[in-house]
């Protein structure tokens, strides 16, 4: 009880100290606010031009943070949201804790964008990552076909694996239980999040693994280590796109949506490729930075409509348990 | 009996098992508030309880198998090194669980040690993935807590005992028949039922070692509820089926623990004057050779992977480690304030059925707890503002069975044996406390408290919900570094995870045995 009694007195006290600089709250995931994601440079660049004491505050991936705002509901002290992906904004906007909001931007991004509640601030193509010495397939058939190892994240619990169910269904459509069969002996495990299955594929656990055309950047530029790239389908590769959402109930709200003009703007977009790894959701003026030219470009974007996400997900899970399951 | 002459108060040891009740069902009745009508079991579900149930008894029979011979030989050996081998012994079970699957994958992996030395020598790959491999996992994890629940009896058998079976001249059979096999009795089915729930409510393990849905077990089910569908009553559901579970390994297993008394001695040290004969010594050596090996293989990969991360790890990996070693000192804390006045109450009665109310902690998903205390708390605060101690209590109530486990058969011969004349001394309360019950239980405590400590370290648990960018626990910022391509500066906090817990561990544990032979 006296512990729970302390750490009221310390939130209140921290409170009053602060109540002249306004509070910005965003909900974010995780590894936006680790000392090598974007939100400590975000966070400083955002603060200097407004006044205001930004506080990001990290919780699991994309998917946690829609079901902590869930939980919270309309009580929640979050001002925006942060992290939440294409295939999560229809259960988001469901919610009704979200507010629209104009956000001026040219956006680089494969397909148009006419959402006006949540605006787009990096995205990627999900692709199977390898290493250079080794001949990738061309497509979903070659790989079920071939006896490369690869290790997938499980869609019920990691948002790349959701994308990668989504990019089979989009792709094969009614086929789609036929290519997971071909896939079954191929995948060497499913893992419950990026960062096991990552993990796995560095200690040579698989020939390949689900990431994103950009991962090799993160080699690359970090650790001028050119032997990862990611291989290019021709099916067309999934998007994945991050958004940032306002809700309808912050304390802040012109704040807010000032905040989210500022991750279109130029400062956040460069800060952006290097921290978070994915391609800005508007070019920067002084472009793309050195080594993302390396990177593979697939032809052809692929992205179910926001709406009928939750439908299709839940006949493509059925489609993918059925046929691992055996 | 004991029973009706002790005067052991039983009032803080109910007061005690109420509050973790309260503290569980509290929060599954929160979760249950805000669900909507929620969708009974479905096809998948039954699956995945079938397949929970049978890894989890695989893991439990193998684990305690294998850890009798091992306990058994390092009961009855004295080698340089023992000691530092037996803390080791402590270390897979408090490890991180992405981790420990990285050690383990360093040696049995597609590319590991084992697979090279097969190549090396024209035999087949084998592959880890599977139900072998889960269970491999939970025997890695599990093999060390089972040894060591067995050495702690072990060693509760007095040394005037073995002196006079040395005297008669017992054989070995006569001597594990008259000596031994009483005490495995009384220590083997609780192991077995505490290493049961433990594996019952594995997630990354099974699935990742699984190698893929087939080896879905009932926490991803509810991992998926809270997550991926935000079905609230189907996690409900879901978490009531694992206590269900859980509660019956609990009950069958305390069921037929018999209640046997070793005698007292004066706690002189155990010197043993049997199994001198070489055969037997070649035996142990084998014994205690394989299982160090076994234990000890993938957690030097571990070392060897984060030696060079540690130089790259940022100044907040340090923070993060304080804060940690913070809150399982609290834990720490926490437990013997539960857990010294509930195994009080359970040793003076006749049944251990009260001990089931301690493995519900255990077997309650970290996330319904964590989901059930947000709910709670978000209408009054701030969540994130009472993360470290709600941290603090969740690893506490985790640690309870295993406390309970370490303390109450000491506690119950220290009260059958010394009750009599502590009440005719008049002797209670805080003074039959202060000098009868605490020093002979102090060994049982220095375990208990270490394996808080080292387990409240490693564990992501609840803090994962409830923290906030300030505040990260050394395994949540170790998964941040994970999360942003560092791997090599996560494979250096591991280590200093796993340093930080083995630390936590020698320390408490060897307070406890300090001036007393382990």
């Amino acid at each position: 009880m006296k512990a729970l009694a302390l750490a009221a007195t310390t939130t209140l006290a921290a409170t009053a100290a602060a109540a002249d600089t306004p509070e910005l709250v965003v909900y974010t995931y995780d590894s936006f606010v680790s000392d090598w994601g974007p939100g400590p440079q975000i966070e400083k660049a955002f603060e200097e031009v407004c006044a205001c004491d930004l506080k990001f505050v990290g919780n699991g991936d994309g998917a946690a943070l829609l079901a902590r705002l869930k939980l919270e509901g309309a009580r929640t002290d979050a001002d925006l949201v942060l992290g939440l992906d294409t295939s999560l904004i229809a259960a988001a906007r469901e919610t009704g804790l979200f507010a629209e909001t104009d956000v001026n931007a040219v956006y680089a991004l494969p397909i148009e964008w006419t959402d006006s509640t949540f605006a787009p601030y990096d995205w990627g193509y999900f692709a199977f990552v390898h290493n250079t010495d080794l001949t990738p397939p061309a497509n979903f058939r070659a790989l079920g076909e071939s006896d490369l190892k690869v290790v997938i994240q499980d869609p019920r619990s990691s948002t790349p694996g959701l994308g990668l169910l989504m990019w089979v269904k989009d792709a094969y459509g009614t086929e789609a239980p036929a290519i997971w069969e071909g896939l079954a002996d191929n995948i060497v495990t499913v893992t419950k999040g990026w960062s096991e299955a990552y993990g796995l594929f560095l200690e040579g656990e698989a020939d390949m693994v689900l990431s994103y055309t950009t991962s090799p950047a993160y080699h690359i530029i970090a650790e001028e280590d050119d032997t990862k790239a990611a291989a290019v389908f021709d099916e067309g590769h999934y998007m994945q796109i991050e958004v940032v959402g306002r809700l309808a109930g912050a304390d802040q709200p012109e704040l807010a949506a000032r905040f989210m003009q500022f991750m279109v703007s130029d400062v956040a977009q460069s800060i952006l490729p290097t921290t978070n790894w994915m391609y800005p959701a508007v070019m920067p003026t002084n472009g793309l930075p050195k080594g993302f030219e390396a990177l593979v470009k697939p032809e052809n974007a692929r992205l179910v409509e926001t709406d009928r996400v939750p439908a299709l997900r839940d006949e493509a899970l059925a489609e993918w348990l059925a046929a691992l399951s055996r | 009996m004991a029973r009706s002459i002790v005067p052991v108060s039983t009032r803080s040891g109910s007061s005690a098992a109420a509050l973790v009740v309260v503290l569980i069902l509290g929060a599954l009745a929160a979760v249950v508030s805000r669900a909507d009508v929620g969708s009974g079991f479905v096809g998948s579900d039954w699956a995945a309880i079938r397949f929970t149930v049978w890894q989890a008894f695989l893991s439990a029979l193998i684990s305690i198998v294998l850890a009798v011979p091992v306990a058994r030989a390092l009961a009855r050996r004295r080698f340089a090194g023992r000691a530092v081998l037996v803390t080791l012994l402590g270390a897979p079970f408090i490890l991180p669980v992405i981790v420990a699957v990285l050690g383990l994958l360093a040696v049995f992996g597609r590319s590991g040690w084992v697979n090279a030395v097969l190549a090396a020598i024209g035999l087949p790959e084998v592959s880890i993935y599977g139900l072998h491999g889960v269970v491999l996992a939970h025997v890695f994890f599990n093999l060390p807590l089972a040894t060591r629940l067995l050495l702690q009896g072990w060693q509760a058998i007095p040394a005037e005992q073995f002196r006079l079976a040395a005297q008669i001249g017992l054989t070995p059979w006569a001597l594990f028949r008259t000596l031994e096999w009483p005490l495995l009795r009384q220590v083997l089915p609780g192991a077995a039922a505490l290493i049961f729930v433990i594996c019952l409510t594995s997630f990354a393990v099974a699935l990742t070692l699984g190698g893929g849905p087939r080896a879905t077990t009932v926490e991803l089910a509810i991992y998926q509820a809270f997550r991926f569908d935000f079905d609230l009553g189907r996690a409900a559901l879901l978490s009531v089926a694992q206590l269900v579970m859980a509660g019956a390994a609990a009950i069958a297993a305390l069921w037929i623990l018999p209640t046997i008394g070793m005698g007292a001695g004066q706690d002189r040290p155990v010197l043993r004057w049997d199994a001198q004969g070489g055969l037997q010594r070649l035996h142990d050596t084998v014994v205690i050779g394989g299982a160090a090996l076994f234990l000890l293989l993938p957690l030097g990969a571990v070392v060897l992977r984060g030696g060079g991360g540690l130089r790259l790890m940022p100044s907040s990996v340090w923070e993060s480690a304080l804060l940690s070693l913070g809150v399982s000192v609290v834990s720490v804390v926490a437990l013997l304030a539960l857990a010294l006045p509930m195994a009080a109450w359970i040793a003076t009665r006749r049944s251990g059925a009260v001990e089931v109310i301690g493995v519900l902690g255990l077997s309650a998903s970290p996330l319904m707890i964590g989901t059930g205390w947000f709910i709670l708390i978000n209408p009054v605060m701030d969540p994130s503002g009472v993360a470290l101690p709600v941290t603090a209590l969740v690893n506490a109530l985790m640690a309870l069975p295993f406390a309970l486990r370490i303390l109450v058969p000491r506690l119950r011969d220290t009260i059958q044996d010394f009750g009599q004349l502590s009440t005719t001394l008049g002797l209670q309360g805080w003074p039959l406390w202060r000098w009868v019950l605490l020093p002979r239980l102090r060994p049982q405590i220095g375990f208990a408290a270490g394996l808080t400590g080292a387990l409240s370290i490693g564990d992501l648990g609840v803090i994962a919900l409830f923290a906030d960018m300030e505040r990260a626990t050394l395994p949540l910022q170790m998964y941040r570094l994970m999360g942003a391509y560092q791997m090599q500066a996560a494979a250096g906090a591991a280590l200093l995870l796993l340093v930080m817990a083995l630390g936590i561990f020698w320390v408490c544990d060897r307070g406890g045995r300090w001036h007393a032979e382990a």
